[in-house]
């Protein structure tokens, strides 16, 4: 049995935890038992990011080029939903941290990180209490950039994406967004020597030989219960949930850790999966995408734009950069939310799953996973392998639409996705085949079965899709809720509907608000060309 | 010869400020006086993380925590209470309830009706009912979930309009009269009514509410308090304690953002910290989470608002029935000067001419609501805005036209007074003359520098060739009273010690939430003395060193506190001038400070105009003025003039001047979905003469964008048992970095300097800026009225969700079905 201790680097220095409960979050260990109090509390729940902290990975060799072996890759994450079972083997770098000391004996002053600077230069901060968390996340992109060998700044959709996870109540950001834009005209001080340290610590060797079984043990000085383990291969996680069916699993814990943080439950038994490689892999085959349920969404960005790109676009209003960081589709599907975002998605397209156990492994389609609210198809002992989804064809199209009160990191009142097969050139198109998936609908993730019978064989036009539309009233009967009424849910469903007939006839028309870019203001001239069109 | 302010009290003012204006410009300013763009005084410590809020101080070992119980109910009595397994609970170190509670139970900032702890009788859910005190929050939290409470569970009043129905008041009703609204109502050409329902807004200030107490060797109290009003929570504290005042220290160094929800809203967790740190004899922390903090703290008043207006074929209103009702929650709290500020507004700039308007004070079994930036103020203006939009689609004119038809001091030949001249139409419907005449030019000037009819005419073009995205557009001003209406809170005290270094040390009765107020005080102490800002340390709000101060709230920090300042040093330099006279043996009015030293021209020969000037470094001067025993510190106060209100009559003058301002907002609506994406927004707005145009830029743009969140994307909602499920950041929206307009053009008008004499002649810039905001529902509402070529204007409740905006949608289409129907000449 291997050492009880989490091993991690925080702002350079190598720690060894013995005494933290298997539920203590990042924040809180930060703030009660680091005693670093610059990364604040703002909700405590993942939405404001106060809590911003940069955590780091390392390049594997594998999948490193030459220049970036070895080398910690960081991004930004929310430090009130992250558990430090997550934390085994990483580094994390806090805003208490960014600066570079000055020497006292000199009289300098402490040498900035560009983003800390920019944001005082730029007016970027009034009270000052989201700030740590937004100097992180720009700090974040601001290195990624460097990573990357960009010297150009980055540009408004980067920063509007780096920042969608970070609340400010003060400023309107508008100077935040301008200390973002200026960020590369500052010296680095992440190169600078004593900072380096800090961003690419030596690798602790005791602590990859004490990992190594993979089977990491707390306990707590409150309660002997507590216990946290964070298996590095799929073998270790079988042994686990089969000795403790009981435990619970997370890969992000983007959502479980609400339920300590905002509910006030504990985890007394915690199975962290983050750090498993073989679950978190990409692999693209002939007929379908494979996905590792480990797989973070900022992960498959790449991989979803590049084939769905509804899908990737779907991404940018799917929670923050902080939660895609850490959040994965696995752990969406296996939570079962009635909304999800993505399970829809995956409905539309077809998706099937792996559930594996030391028992061996099933696979099933993702349209028998999901029993009733919150309940689905896995058992005890059994984990979400592997998501499997079919690549589209020529003749496909995917639609995907979330309407919700705000643009970025918001649930959605709706989310409706649609595959469909298409016969017959644009304006005289014919549907030939139809699969659907609907979000806030129903108590679990959705098809609409009437309105994909009623649509097969019609002619894509807004009146017949609108009449089809009707049909959805047979499938579901939302409920009125925080989010929407169930009318207006009904409605907008419907009316999704006609909008797709349109947008399946012009597929060069700007429909979109949220897709709206800078360069796309004057839109009167792609409509007057939709108008004759149409 | 000492003065006190040290201003020219001109008959003419427009004099005065012309004879300051000659005197002041083209003098090299040294670094930090205003002015001048300096950054916040925090700024390096917030990137950093080195800025300490009350729940980053260090602990002490036997700090205990606090959670609170609150009523399961929105009406109901107490039966019984059993706290015995909350006791029980591991780690829990005392419970407390109204019974431990040594002095005044009531807590109400005006008027009675806020119970620190309630003993029977619960108005709405989480009033609190007992506190737990326990080794960490997390104990406390579990403990408080074991409590055993049994009700009589009552009816509650959730809805506005009930409670109006039933004259179902926290406070009674006012009414402002000018001429007769009925008859000129009924003379009218044109007469049209309306109603608005405008919800509440949280004010998500960033850092929860948190205090942090600590008994004292005198059976007193140190209070660390996230507050905006820290007499009021020193008072409130020393009352439930029943200890003298002077027992209880407060002190705030800074705020994770305020908004007005701190400024009653601390003092309960104050007390009720209080109360256990006395009864436990051991330092306690109170930090709300969010979703308490959401629960059981007030929030912005929703109004239920409506209007009557008579109007000529110009649109221009001859008179007007309007009702503002406040929905106040359980308690009066502050609703009393809310509701006020809403009916003081409810003209926003435009003359009202014969009126009548009605302010209600409705009671309901929710949190109590309260302050919030614009303080009603927001939801008077929407009401003025919505009449300008209704009337403008009723005679098919451009909305812009109409408003500006009726701004204030724009004359009408045909409009005459009964002596036959014309009319000025620059008197408020409550008797104050608005004297400076700004917004006439200052939406002319935006007007062209936002091309708003080259924008419309395009708008007009995209709409007609856009089948379901429309755009609208939307030019609206505010008018803001600036001052307290309350008005003995219009005075402030600060405090300015000199040290034998040269080094400057300042404090003043404001707090700051992220406002600049620090630094901006600091700047006019920094021009007071001529040094550079660097030279001024400020330190934390105490109410040891400054007493009895008002809260930072009303726009009014720097405008009270700046003068309080400038007072303080004014005293001490009257001493360092004497003595520097006798010191140096020259005429006072030839000693100055300039560029961080003392100045003195010396007797000259006169003849060949020759002089001798001297210039001794501050820190040097101030060296000299110490040795020669000078007094170096100096309290110093201010209150404002002009001011009065007399509600029996309902007029007066309550504010000292106004604060103007316009914006244009182009938005995006996808009449499909509802849904609505802001474009561009061009602002301009009015801040006299600026004392720090960064920190004022910065007041603005955050003000619009918040007063658009209140306005689109917050939406309170509670269920038909009163319980709050619009309870925390996943589901109560405030605007996202995404939500920022591409475009967003922020401009201060310039060569405007306060016609009144306020400190540099600046203007207040807090609140006014948070109506700019309304351009954003009313282009929403424009990109609505598209769908019936601009001659309808259905009814849009804020905020403007996509479910509000469809709703609009549908009704738009649902008029013109009908009026096509009936051109047609089929039966509808």
């Amino acid at each position: 049995m291997s050492k009880p201790v989490i091993k991690f680097c925080l702002n350079g220095r190598w720690i060894e935890e013995t005494a933290v409960t298997s539920d203590m979050t990042v924040l809180r260990y930060l703030r009660t038992q680091q005693i670093l109090a610059g990364t604040k509390e703002g909700c405590g729940s993942g939405d404001c990011g106060a809590c911003s902290v940069l955590l780091g990975e390392r390049i594997a060799d594998d999948t490193a080029n030459e220049s970036s072996e070895g080398q910690w890759h960081y991004q930004a994450i929310n430090g009130c939903i992250t558990f430090i079972a997550q934390l085994d083997g990483k580094s994390l770098i806090t805003v208490d941290a960014l600066a570079t000391k000055g020497s006292a004996k000199d009289k300098e002053g402490d040498q900035l990180h560009p983003a800390q600077q920019a944001m005082v230069d730029y007016h970027g901060s009034q009270c000052g209490f989201c700030t740590p968390g937004i100097v992180m996340s720009l700090a974040a992109l601001h290195e990624n950039q460097r990573i990357n060998k960009n010297s150009e700044p980055a540009d408004h959709h980067q920063i509007i994406d780096a920042l969608s996870g970070n609340l400010c109540r003060c400023t309107g950001y508008r100077p935040i967004i301008e200390a973002a834009e200026n960020m590369n005209n500052y010296h680095n001080n992440s190169v600078d020597v004593g900072q380096v340290g800090i961003w690419q610590p030596a690798m602790n060797h005791d602590a990859s030989a004490d990992t190594k079984s993979g089977l990491i043990h707390t306990a707590s000085k409150i309660d002997i219960e507590s216990q946290s383990w964070s298996p590095k291969t799929e073998d270790e996680l079988k042994v686990l949930l089969a000795q403790h069916p009981q435990a619970r699993m997370v890969a992000g814990a983007t959502d479980i850790a609400l339920e300590v943080t905002q509910m006030n439950r504990r985890i007394p038994q915690l199975i962290a999966i983050n750090d498993i490689a073989s679950l978190k892999t990409i692999v693209i085959e002939d007929e379908s995408i494979m996905i590792g349920a480990g797989v973070t969404y900022s992960q498959m960005e790449a991989t979803l734009n590049e084939h769905f790109p509804e899908f990737g676009q779907l991404l940018h209003r799917f929670a923050s950069r902080q939660v895609r960081n850490n959040g994965t589709m696995g752990g969406n599907v296996a939570n079962a939310s009635p909304i999800g975002d993505t399970p829809p998605v995956l409905l539309a397209l077809g998706a099937c799953i792996e559930l594996a156990s030391a028992e061996g492994s099933r696979w099933l389609a993702l349209h028998d996973f999901f029993l009733d609210y919150k309940k689905t198809q896995q058992k005890p002992g059994e984990y979400l392998r592997m998501i499997r989804i079919p690549r589209l064809q020529a003749n496909q199209v995917l639609k995907v639409y979330k309407i919700s009160k705000r643009l970025e990191d918001d649930i959605s009142a709706v989310l409706a996705a649609f595959k469909f097969t298409l016969e017959g050139k644009v304006g005289a198109q014919t549907v030939t085949a139809v699969t659907s998936g609907f979000g806030g609908m129903a108590g679990i993730p959705k098809a609409a079965m009437h309105l994909e019978q009623t649509l097969l064989n019609q002619q894509v036009s807004m009146a017949a899709f609108e009449q089809a539309a009707q049909v959805l009233e047979q499938d579901f009967n939302p409920m009125s809720d925080v989010r929407a009424t169930s009318a207006y849910r009904m409605q907008v469903a419907q009316n999704l509907i006609q909008k797709c007939a349109f947008e399946l006839s012009n597929p060069n028309a700007v429909t979109r608000i949220e897709s709206l870019d800078k360069s796309e203001l004057s839109l009167s001239e792609v409509n007057a060309e939709v108008a004759n069109h149409a | 010869m000492r003065k006190l302010i040290d201003t020219h009290h001109s008959k003419n003012p427009e004099q005065a400020l012309k004879n300051e204006q000659r005197t002041r410009p083209g003098k090299v300013k040294s670094k930090g006086q205003t002015g001048q763009s300096m950054k916040h005084d925090s700024a390096e410590k917030h990137v950093t993380g080195k800025a300490v809020y009350v729940d980053d101080m260090p602990e002490y070992p036997n700090q205990l925590h606090i959670a609170v119980g609150g009523s399961a109910y929105a009406h109901a009595k107490i039966k019984s209470i059993d706290l015995t397994s909350v006791r029980e609970t591991l780690g829990v170190v005392d419970v407390i309830t109204v019974h431990d509670v040594p002095g005044h139970v009531d807590i109400g900032p005006v008027f009675s009706g806020d119970p620190v702890l309630v003993e029977e009788l619960c108005e709405y859910v989480g009033q609190p009912i007992f506190a737990v005190a326990a080794n960490t929050m997390e104990i406390a939290k579990a403990a408080v979930a074991k409590a055993s409470i049994e009700y009589d569970v009552l009816e509650p009043t959730l809805n506005v309009e009930k409670a109006l129905a039933d004259k179902f008041f926290v406070r009674p009703t006012h009414q402002h009269v000018r001429g007769d609204s009925a008859k000129a109502l009924a003379a009218a050409p044109h007469r049209i009514q309306g109603q608005q329902h405008v919800n509440g807004q949280e004010h998500f200030y960033l850092e929860g509410q948190v205090c942090s107490v600590l008994p004292t060797e005198d059976g007193g109290m140190t209070v660390y308090s996230s507050t905006q009003h820290p007499t009021e929570v020193q008072k409130l504290v020393a009352e439930v304690l029943d200890i003298s005042i002077n027992k209880v220290k407060v002190e705030i160094r800074r705020m994770g953002g305020g908004f007005g929800g701190k400024e009653t809203q601390a003092a309960p967790l104050a007390c009720i910290a209080a109360i256990v740190a006395n009864k436990t004899g051991r330092p306690v922390k109170y930090r709300m989470s969010r979703t308490d903090d959401m629960v059981m703290t007030g929030k912005r008043h929703p109004f239920f608002n409506r209007y009557d207006v008579g109007f000529d074929d110009q649109g221009i209103m001859l008179g007007s029935d309007i009702m503002v009702a406040g929905n106040c929650g359980n308690s009066p709290d502050l609703s009393d000067a809310i509701v006020d500020r809403a009916m003081f507004h409810s003209d926003n700039a435009y003359y009202l001419n014969n009126a009548t308007v009605t302010g209600h004070r409705c009671k309901t079994h929710t949190i109590s609501n309260t302050a919030y930036r614009g303080f009603g103020g927001p939801q008077g203006v929407i009401l003025a805005e919505l009449m300008m939009d209704d009337i403008a689609r009723h005679l098919g004119e451009d909305p812009l036209t109409i408003r500006k038809r009726n701004l204030y001091g724009i004359k009408h030949d045909h409009i005459r007074t009964a002596a036959g001249e014309v009319d000025p139409r620059n008197q408020t419907h409550y008797g104050q003359t608005v004297e400076q005449k700004v917004l006439p030019e200052l939406i002319e000037e935006l007007e062209q520098t936002s091309n708003y009819w080259q924008r419309r005419e395009e708008i007009k073009q995209f709409n007609a060739n856009s089948p379901f995205l429309k755009k609208g557009l939307s030019l609206t001003p505010v008018k803001f009273g600036i001052s307290f209406t309350v008005q003995f809170l219009n005075q402030a005290g600060a405090l300015v010690h000199i040290y034998t270094d040269g080094s400057i040390h300042l404090n003043h009765g404001g707090t700051e939430m992220g406002q600049g107020l620090f630094v901006k005080v600091a700047q006019v102490v920094a021009e007071e003395f001529q040094v550079d800002l660097d030279t001024i340390q400020v330190s934390a709000t105490n109410t040891e060193k400054v007493p009895n101060t008002s809260p930072t709230a009303a726009s009014s920090g720097t405008d009270l506190n700046g003068m309080a300042a400038r007072d303080a040093c004014l005293r001490i330099k009257a001493g360092m001038l004497t003595f520097a006279a006798e010191h140096y043996g020259a005429a006072e009015e030839n000693i100055y400070f300039d560029d961080n030293h003392l100045v003195v021209i010396k007797d000259s020969d006169k003849e060949s105009a020759s002089e001798e000037k001297l210039r001794i470094p501050f820190a040097d001067f101030v060296q000299q003025a110490y040795m020669g025993r000078v007094p170096l510190s100096s309290t110093g106060f201010y209150k404002t003039p002009k001011i009065h209100y007399d509600r029996e009559t309902g007029k007066g003058r309550p504010f000292y001047y106004y604060a103007n301002g316009a914006s244009v907002s182009e938005v995006l609506v996808d009449t499909l979905t509802g849904e609505s994406r802001l474009v561009r927004t061009d602002i301009l707005h009015d801040v006299g003469r600026s004392l720090n145009p960064a920190i004022d830029k910065g007041q603005i743009e955050g003000a619009f964008i918040q007063g658009m969140g209140w306005l689109t994307t917050e939406e309170l909602k509670w269920n038909d048992q009163g319980r709050l499920l619009s309870n925390g950041p996943a589901t109560y929206k405030i605007p996202a970095v995404g939500d920022t307009p591409f475009e967003f053009n922020v401009n201060l008008l310039e060569d405007r300097p306060n016609r009144e004499e306020t400190i540099y002649r600046s203007k207040a810039v807090g609140e006014p800026p948070f109506m700019l905001g309304i351009s954003v529902w009313s282009a929403i509402r424009d990109a609505v009225a598209s769908l019936a070529d601009y001659n309808y204007s259905a009814p849009m409740d804020t905020p403007a969700t996509p479910e509000e905006i469809l709703k609009s949608v549908h009704n738009t289409k649902d008029f013109m079905r009908n009026k096509n129907a009936i051109a047609k000449g089929q039966k509808v």
